[in-house]
């Protein structure tokens, strides 16, 4: 303290800031940017170990060889379901009921904001249908959740005949939790109208029976989907709805099973890379990593495990995959290592807590804990702050020896000019964020009426003339901010701006890291060099590269490109637009966060810069 | 004087019509009995009541003497004990004889001679603890509550002074073989002879509901109540799931279920029966076969239907084996009451909430009560060893007068089977019917008591420290202030100093 209290320091330090302002930032930003990259390398990311006590000494002996059995179960599924053309309720009762399980049904109907076209449904209406084995000497406190979701068109037999035949085969006493084996239609819309159902709330406006039978506090769930009878590896997805992650503990489970039976396990579709010590594993496990980021970035949920996790359920999503041809497994071996998760988890005595909630995974057996990936977004962030000080520092003209500051105007005045002219820009953008958060789903009807385009296609398309409306704000703007002072008002926006958006980056990463960083890398450079005076076009290219509708193309593309399936332009622009529609969908649907941050919250920030830019 | 001979009265009448048979039983008097119901479900219910009467108070002859010196030390009037692993769903088995929730409930009315109650009752569920091996000296003020209007004495009664009635419930309680220990020594046979050699631990907990519990109560000794004997029941109830012990198939036979057959009645019994649910109600063709066929069936009204069971006399010498389950449908009708609410809010850390509703539910409706709740954090010290697990909340209580479907006709009290007696009811067109909900389990604002909950306590501590010295460093603003020559007091000084050749200030 004495150091800044010291006004000859207090001067000295000033001076370095202001001199070296632009060397340290660079330094700054590149460092955050090598320290993520460095992630994947093994000094930073560590081996995943089990700490739950409960779940770890253990051991439990697989007896399930109900393979026949699943496979004839999902053929009756299957041919049922042609028949019916919907979720076969009365079989599925029937069989549940015959295998020993309490069955209730649920129903459920929910109409979307606007079409879903990616789905192809608007009024949703749907039957979930679970079955609850009771354990035996228990009171019905606790219970463990295996969910098939059932989309219209997604073949997830195989998925139904194994849950029931793994159902068949757990009537035995060691159990200490109830099961339930839930069958959920229209894939997760039936998971979120259960899952409010069961802890009796309304989020999301769904409409729905309640239950008849419940299983006292879940504390953990699976989600299984498999799409044939032979499965050449397990995908286990971990990222839920606005980025959630279920506690590691959850994982390193399933990947003990993975290795018990011999499995062939992936994370992202990306085999494990075996050879660490070469440059290959690593630059494998970047790969893994920043498909992992952008998934948890998009706070989509990445199966129906995603929903369990808001009701603080430890929840992961088995995907069966077929895409490495040497090896296979049958039913058997998926039921065996299902089997043994849920006796291991009916051993808990506590939910899972002991491990990580926060982390990130370069391959299913490696980690990197918090600790460790905080420093690169914050490496980023301080780039914000070493500009926002330079401003403020000019502002109050600190940064000058004792005997110039007193030929300039004192501050008062100075800042009084400044705030009266922040007030216009502000309310502004603030209001075109609202304008972009309402006016698409409100005025689809008036859009269809007046254009000839679908209503998804409206609110789409409504979506992005606002966006970019907002780009003729310093226009609009301009007469009324004042003229007194105009280097000072550009300067005292810019101010306003950074600190902004660095609290909002800031609070996102701390909640959703893989967000706040992405957001951080892409902003951050050109929120840093905006200003009204030098090369503008340049400016005002790479503003528009950077801000977040731009942020989101880009990161589809390199979605694409790191799943191998690189998109051409005209492509990537269909997906770009079906995006848009699927964010807003699931913000009214399941309550996903990201686009009400990104209208309410980014837009009008970075609209701030915009404003800078073109202060005259 | 009027209002208690009043009240006696009442009691008289909620106690049932008819004689009580018997003039004058003459000495302590023990009736077993075993009621074995195979459930709608195929699982299979055992029901065992032990009935042990104490006439004269002073000399222990049957009544177990620990017991006996509880009641006159406490003053007890009456004293429920149930100790109950698992949950009976009644959805798919039936209105239960017994009710119990999950865990550890106590019950216990106190005479009115009793000044300091709630030291009393301290006492009583510190050395009941004792007795049976249980926790229940965890029952603290925090989960004791006095009910005004659900719980009512079952046995004789001359007044119903609620402030003199105490309840409480551990959900958490396990019940195990140390539990069951006690408590058969407090029978009479103890274990050697009788329905009680049925009564393994290790297939007695391989069941999918367990429920031992222990009634203390004052009854009429005879038809005109002109004397008062202590009656003990301990009762115990299992549910064996059919599936798991018979492979599939529903036939059950004692040996199977307990692993023991009966072979000699308890020498100090007085009545010794096995009833088997042998109800025929045509609804299935499945065909009913007992074996041994049984020497006599008793008929009656029980829960609203009419029952058939077929008796087995153990005085008379009879072994028992198979028979073949049923089913059994129960139809409810709407309870007749009047609205009433009570609710005691709860103090911290000193007494629970407890809400009390008399409801009159309308024909096949839900009800639902809901009650809103903070999460709040606890004080470090208050979290237990495994706070992850979550907390409990007790289960609640339903209690029905339900009418009878079948008039059932006004039976010897007395005589009639121990499992139709328990609760009186005040005229046979309708039963009573006590069930509880299962436990919650709420997860409350858990601190993570490892690194990072230090990490956030040295941060604050950090922050708490630094607080002062950036408030003044943003608040204050600093100036430079020449060093000036000093004081007319410093120069003086100086100048003595000068004299003396001492270096000055």
């Amino acid at each position: 303290m004495g150091l800044l209290s010291d006004p000859v320091r207090r001067r000295a330090l000033a001076r370095l800031v202001l001199r070296l302002n632009a060397p340290l930032c660079v330094l700054s930003y590149v460092a955050g940017i090598a320290w993520f990259l460095a992630l994947a390398f093994p000094p930073l990311t560590q081996r995943t170990y089990m700490s739950e006590n409960a779940m770890g000494s253990t051991m439990v002996e697989e007896q399930f060889a109900g393979g026949d059995r699943a496979r004839s179960l999902a053929r009756d599924f299957a041919a049922h379901r042609r028949k019916s053309g919907a979720l076969p309720v009365a079989w599925l009762e029937r069989t549940m009921r015959s295998v020993g399980l309490e069955v209730y049904t649920q129903s459920f109907s929910r109409k979307l904001p606007f079409p879903d076209e990616t789905h192809e449904r608007y009024m949703v209406s749907g039957i979930n249908v679970y079955g609850i084995l009771r354990a035996p000497r228990a009171a019905s406190t606790e219970s463990l959740v295996l969910t098939v979701p059932c989309g219209p068109d997604s073949t997830n037999s195989q998925a139904v005949g194994l849950m029931l035949a793994l159902a068949a085969h757990s009537g035995q006493i060691y159990w200490a939790k109830d099961i339930i084996f839930l069958v959920t239609e229209h894939d997760l819309l039936g998971t979120e109208a259960w899952l409010e159902a069961y802890h009796d709330v309304n989020i999301t406006g769904m409409q729905s029976s309640p239950l008849q039978g419940r299983a006292g506090a879940i504390q953990a769930a699976v989600a299984l989907e498999l799409s044939s009878d032979v499965v050449t590896s397990l995908d286990v997805a971990v990222e839920g709805l606005n980025g959630q992650l279920p506690n590691l503990d959850l994982l390193n489970l399933f990947q003990t099973f993975c290795q018990k039976g011999g499995l062939l396990c992936t994370l992202q579709g990306k085999l494990q890379p075996q050879d660490w010590t070469s440059i290959d594993g690593p630059l494998q496990s970047v790969q893994t990593l920043l498909l992992m980021v952008l998934q948890q970035a998009s706070g989509r949920p990445h199966g129906a495990h995603g929903l369990f996790l808001r009701y603080r359920v430890e929840a992961l999503t088995l995907r069966g995959i077929n895409s490495f041809r040497q090896y296979k497994y049958d039913l058997v071996a998926v039921g065996k290592a299902l089997e043994g998760m849920f006796r291991k988890l009916n051993h808990l005595l506590e939910r899972l807590h002991q491990s990580f909630f926060f982390y990130l995974l370069p391959a299913l057996s490696r980690f990197v804990s918090i600790g460790l990936y905080m420093p690169a977004a914050g490496f980023l962030l301080l780039v914000l702050g070493l500009k926002a000080l330079e401003l403020w520092m000019q502002l109050h003209e600190a940064g000058v020896g004792p005997e110039e500051a007193g030929e300039n105007p004192p501050h008062p005045l100075t800042q009084g000019v400044g705030l009266a002219s922040l007030v216009a820009p502000l309310l502004v953008s603030q209001a075109m964020g609202l304008a972009l958060y309402i006016l698409p789903v409100l005025g689809q009807h008036v859009a269809t009426q007046h254009f000839p385009v679908a209503e998804a296609e409206a609110v789409v398309l409504t979506l992005l003339a606002i966006y970019a409306a907002g780009l003729a704000l310093p226009h609009n703007t301009h007469r009324v901010v004042s003229t007194q002072a105009p280097d000072r008002g550009w300067m005292a926006l810019k101010l306003v701006a950074l600190i902004y958006l660095a609290l909002q980056l800031a609070c996102i990463t701390l909640t959703n890291f893989s967000l706040g960083f992405l957001l951080a890398a892409s902003m951050v450079p050109a929120a840093a060099i905006t200003k009204p005076s030098g090369p503008r076009a340049l400016y005002a290219a790479l503003l528009v590269l950077t801000s977040p509708a731009a942020t989101l193309l880009g990161s589809l593309f390199l979605w694409r490109e790191l799943q191998e399936a690189p998109l051409s332009l005209t492509e990537g622009w269909q997906l770009f637009l079906a995006t848009l529609a699927q964010g807003v969908l699931e913000h009214h649907t399941y309550g996903a966060l990201l686009f009400p941050l990104l209208a309410l919250g980014l837009y009008p920030c970075w609209l701030l810069f915009w404003n800078v830019l073109f202060w005259k | 004087m009027a209002a208690p001979v009043r009240i006696f009265l009442l009691v008289l009448l909620l106690l049932g019509p008819g004689g009580w048979g018997r003039a004058e039983p003459p000495r302590d008097s023990l009736r077993e009995e075993l009621v074995i119901t195979p459930l709608p479900s195929g699982d299979v219910a055992a029901t065992f009541q032990f009935r042990t009467c104490w006439e004269w108070v002073s000399h222990y002859r049957l009544f177990p003497k620990a017991l006996g010196q509880l009641i006159s030390k406490y003053s007890l009037r009456e004293l429920h004990l149930s100790l109950t692993q698992g949950f009976w769903r009644t959805r798919y088995w039936g209105t239960p004889f017994l009710q119990a929730p999950s865990g550890a409930e106590l019950w216990a009315w106190f005479q009115d001679t009793v000044t300091d109650v709630d030291e009393s009752w301290k006492e009583l569920s510190n050395v009941l603890s004792g007795i049976f091996c249980a926790s229940l000296n965890f029952i603290d003020s925090t989960n004791t509550v006095t009910p005004t209007a659900s719980f009512k004495p079952l046995g004789l009664a001359n007044g119903t002074d609620h402030s003199f009635l105490r309840y409480a419930v551990l959900p958490r309680e396990v019940v195990c073989t140390e539990n069951l220990t006690p408590w058969k020594k407090l029978l009479p046979c103890s274990s050697k002879a009788g329905l009680s050699v049925l009564l393994k631990a290790d297939r007695l907990f391989h069941t999918s509901y367990h429920s031992q519990a222990v009634h203390i109560r004052p009854v009429c000794r005879n038809a005109r109540c002109t004397s008062v004997s202590w009656e003990l029941r301990q009762t115990l109830s299992v549910v064996f799931d059919a599936f798991v012990t018979g492979q599939g198939k529903k036939d059950w036979s004692l040996f199977r279920m307990f692993s023991r057959t009966l072979t000699e009645p308890c020498p100090l019994a007085s009545e010794s029966r096995v009833y088997v649910d042998v109800t025929s109600y045509g609804q299935d063709n499945e065909t009913l076969e007992v074996y041994p066929p049984p020497l006599t069936t008793y008929q009656d009204v029980i829960l609203g239907t009419r029952k058939t069971y077929a008796v087995y006399d153990l005085l008379d010498a009879a072994v028992v084996s198979n028979s073949r389950s049923l089913n059994i449908q129960l139809k409810w009708k709407r309870p007749p009451e009047n609205g009433y609410i009570h609710y005691q809010p709860a103090q911290d850390r000193m007494q629970p909430h407890l809400l009390e509703m008399l409801i009159q539910l309308p024909a096949s409706s839900i009800t639902k009560v809901s009650i809103q709740f903070e999460r709040a954090l606890l004080k470090w010290t208050e979290y237990t060893p495994d706070p992850n697990h979550g907390f409990y909340v007790s289960p609640s209580v339903l209690s029905a007068l339900v009418p009878s479907v079948v008039a059932a006709k006004p039976g010897d009290w007395e005589e009639s089977p121990l499992f139709n007696s328990l609760f009186p009811v005040s005229d046979s067109s309708s039963y009573f019917v006590r069930l509880y909900t299962e436990p919650l389990l709420v997860s409350l604002p858990t601190p993570d008591f490892s690194m990072p909950y230090n990490v956030v306590c040295l941060t604050c501590t950090v922050v708490a420290v630094c607080y002062g010295s950036f408030y003044n460093l943003l608040t204050r603003t600093f100036q430079i202030e020449e060093p000036r020559k000093g004081g007319l007091v410093k120069r003086l000084a100086n100048l003595i100093r000068r004299a003396r050749g001492v270096p000055p200030l």
